[in-house]
């Protein structure tokens, strides 16, 4: 199952050079990127790990694409996603966000059913995913 | 099949017997298929007019700059101007539709300290920049602090940190062979060096990178990093310049400030070249400038010490011999090493 999340999910995976015009985007817009990765896709999950500092005063592409290209060589069966952070006063927040790199297969979530006092039912998403311990989850 | 290919235009009536349209759709559809031949791609222009070119880039305006701005350093503007033909001809050949390599443009400037190696390298990334050969027009420059780090592990984040920064742009890396401490061999430097040479290298369609220093020290500094010699294609010798070019230098350098010499002056500055020229430590442009500034301190000094004068605007921005002739290079009897400390600590 497809990890939907952020910015462009739906579509069809970038490609490197339509990544490089997003950085492009914003770092001309003065936004901070950074690369994350992580290998546990819960939503729910928002704290990725970062590769390096966030990237300040960049001022063209080729730069981030370098870093992305280390960490893919590292983090390569991770999920690995970009984000650009606006610092300027009244956002200082996350203006973009969307994933650059997905493990080769996606097993997906399963929902777990848990039934409570009164015939009530909690529902969980668990990705099989994270069933092994962190760093062997993917390929 | 005929009707398919045949579109009913504007002034063709729906209703039209049969018979007149088959010529017509037969005609439409060898249009058709010829134009799908070629439309994929425009047509490739049979000649290219290398002046038209040459105005779309706007060279010749950077080019006529730096001849105005610069003066002297004939080698440097020779090669400037044939590094420039190179990025206009490969232009062209792009155009044309003929196989190009993205040049090698990374460069080193030696040459004595005050011969304009840094002001080249202001210059250069604009020209690049026109020339589209870098996509930005900004120009990083670093030293060894901004490169090698402190401690273990320090020197690979900085490193990329300002090639990241440069990525796109003009990296210049002034006294370059700092970077390479033979005397220590743990030095951290060589860590930055070897970095350096694999994005020098690998990213070559985005990063130029200049390296400066004086030109003894960076041809050990060469020797000593083979690597870096191969993969510098231009190396550019700043000549030193002449005394009249000197001259040239100083009456610009006080114009841009709204000075002039009086002719007395003017006379008494030749001779203060001269002067300057036979004494140790002399940096070209540089100690041109540390004396028009001191020459600058004399005349506000004389001005003000007449304190109750009415003053024209022409008085104000002229100077005038004495300014000048009291400068410690003209008195034999001061020591000269004190002369040059002295001088060279006041700047």
């Amino acid at each position: 199952m497809r990890v939907t999340q952020g910015c462009f999910s739906f579509l069809p995976d970038l490609t490197d050079e339509q990544i490089s015009r997003q950085v492009q985007y914003c770092l001309d817009k003065g936004w901070a990127v950074n690369i994350e990765f992580t290998d546990d896709p819960h939503p729910r999950n928002i704290y990725w790990e970062m590769w390096g500092l966030p990237m300040f005063d960049l001022k063209d592409a080729a730069g981030v694409m370098m870093e992305l290209a280390d960490c893919r060589r590292t983090y390569g069966d991770r999920y690995i996603r970009m984000s650009g952070f606006d610092s300027s006063h009244g956002w200082e927040s996350v203006r973009i966000s969307f994933i650059v790199n997905r493990p080769k297969d996606e097993p997906g979530f399963r929902l777990e059913r848990q039934e409570v006092v009164g015939r009530n039912v909690r529902y969980t998403t668990k990705a099989y995913g994270v069933d092994n311990p962190e760093g062997q989850r993917y390929g | 099949m005929r009707l398919v290919a045949w579109k009913p235009g504007p002034l063709c009536a729906v209703g039209t017997t049969g018979t007149h349209f088959p010529q017509g759709s037969e005609a439409t559809v060898s249009e058709q298929s010829n134009a799908m031949s070629i439309a994929p791609q425009d047509p490739l222009p049979a000649a290219v007019s290398l002046r038209e070119e040459l105005d779309a880039v706007g060279i010749s305006d950077v080019l006529a700059q730096l001849d105005r701005e610069l003066i002297g350093l004939k080698p440097v503007k020779t090669r400037i101007r044939e590094i420039s033909s190179l990025l206009l001809i490969e232009r062209v050949r792009r155009k044309l539709n003929l196989s190009t390599s993205s040049p090698t443009l990374h460069m080193s400037f030696t040459g004595n300290p005050g011969t304009g190696k840094t002001t080249v390298a202001l210059r250069m990334a604009d020209i690049l920049h026109r020339l589209g050969f870098v996509r930005r027009s900004h120009l990083i420059s670093v030293t060894r602090d901004d490169l090698v780090g402190q401690y273990i592990g320090h020197t690979a984040p900085k490193t990329k940190e300002i090639l990241k920064k440069a990525m796109g742009g003009v990296l210049f890396i002034d006294e370059a062979y700092y970077l390479h401490r033979p005397d220590n061999e743990r030095d951290y430097g060589q860590e930055a060096i070897e970095i350096l040479l694999q994005v020098m290298e690998n990213q070559r369609a985005d990063l130029v990178v200049i390296l400066a220093g004086y030109g003894e020290r960076m041809d050990k500094f060469f020797a000593s990093n083979p690597g870096f010699r191969s993969r510098i294609a231009h190396h550019i010798d700043f000549p030193e310049y002449a005394d009249d070019e000197l001259l040239s230098i100083a009456e610009m350098m006080l114009g841009e400030q709204n000075y002039r010499f009086s002719p007395d002056a003017r006379e008494a500055f030749v001779r203060y070249i001269a002067l300057r020229k036979t004494q140790p430590l002399f940096s070209n442009a540089r100690s041109i400038r540390n004396a028009l500034d001191r020459i600058r301190l004399r005349q506000a000094n004389r001005l003000v010490s007449d304190i109750d004068r009415l003053l024209t605007a022409d008085q104000i921005m002229s100077i005038e011999p004495p300014d000048v002739l009291a400068s410690r290079v003209f008195s034999d009897s001061v020591d000269q090493s004190r002369v040059e400390r002295g001088s060279e600590r006041d700047a």
